[in-house]
């Protein structure tokens, strides 16, 4: 199935948010979730199904000002 | 001591973590400004390199206060899915709200401020928003409930120090018992040292030290000039005068001629 991560073309399975992260290398790392412009909690990710085409912004510390 | 919505500091310099040469500088510049309080951002993450995990290293090992912001959003809605996300990664409620307007000065768009701040605050978070020196947009701020200012000196990364006294000088005396904190457009320690002279409870920079040419030394000259602006301010200045006043005693001069 097709998304779009963090603005790129991708290929996953079909599932949660919990389980695609990890699919997408992912995993225990610090970082919040958008779908389709809207917050997902880490507490909502594993009742978060990803559709195709969705818009998944995975965003994580950066050096700010 | 530094007070922002109930926690103390004893450093009034907050210090951006952006644009430094090499993490390794950036720690140092960290240590030589004794800085309590970093700026931090959120950007995107890519599942192979994870870069923002070592970053994120670096700041926790110093064990600070860290304050996220939502810098390059153009909208109210932008900055508040921003700054629930830094939230959450970052496990903190204080956000650096920007809005931006336009991108040649950066300037804030403070529509969308005053709209995202009332939400942010409903939804439980401490608001240091970024804004103009505007008293009428400080107000509306100081309504839906921001505790904090931070008026800008100048345009982000310009440099160009405080380029509006008068309106900062004003906005001092306005809001009194307000933290209000100069953000942005801070080019040497003078311009710091001049905010503290005015009366202004914190600086907020990062260019200046990260592009300086040695940022730990410049990181040090800031925090110097800081805690001399503060000490000048609490020592009452004199104020200026148009014309000399003689500091010699006249009293007892010979009279030679």
């Amino acid at each position: 199935m097709k998304i779009y991560l963090n603005g790129t073309e991708a290929q996953i399975e079909i599932g949660f948010l919990d389980k695609v992260l990890v699919q997408l290398g992912y995993q225990d790392v610090t970082i919040a979730t958008a779908i389709n412009g809207e917050f997902v909690p880490l507490s909502l990710r594993h009742k978060t199904e990803i559709q195709a085409g969705d818009k998944l912004e995975v965003l994580a510390p950066m050096q700010g000002g | 001591m530094l007070e922002l919505y109930g926690e103390k500091f004893s450093n009034r310099l907050l210090l951006g973590s952006a644009q430094y040469p090499s993490p390794a500088i950036l720690a140092d510049s960290i240590k030589a400004s004794q800085s309590e309080i970093v700026t931090v951002s959120l950007r995107r993450e890519s599942g192979g390199d994870l870069a923002g995990q070592a970053f994120w290293d670096i700041i926790k090992q110093f064990n600070l206060k860290v304050l996220p912001n939502t810098a390059g959003c153009y909208t109210a809605k932008e900055a508040v899915t921003t700054a629930h996300m830094a939230r959450e990664v970052f496990a903190t409620d204080w956000i650096k709200l920007e809005v931006i307007g336009e991108e040649d000065t950066l300037q804030p768009n403070v529509f969308d401020l005053v709209e995202a701040a009332k939400i942010l605050v409903e939804d439980g978070f401490k608001v240091l928003p970024y804004t103009t020196d505007d008293l009428i947009v400080a107000e509306k701020l100081l309504q839906v409930g921001c505790e904090v200012l931070m008026p800008w000196g100048a345009p982000i990364g310009s440099g160009r120090g405080l380029n509006n006294p008068y309106a900062l000088k004003t906005m001092r005396a306005h809001f009194a018992d307000v933290p209000l904190i100069v953000d942005a457009g801070i080019g040497v320690p003078s311009h710091a040292a001049m905010a503290m002279e005015m009366g202004f409870d914190a600086v907020l920079l990062n260019t200046a030290v990260a592009s300086a040419g040695h940022p730990a030394l410049m990181a040090k000259a800031f925090s110097l000039a800081i805690e001399a602006g503060v000490m000048a301010f609490e020592a009452d200045p004199i104020e200026a005068r148009e014309m000399a006043a003689p500091s010699t005693p006249m009293m007892g001069k010979a009279f030679l001629s």
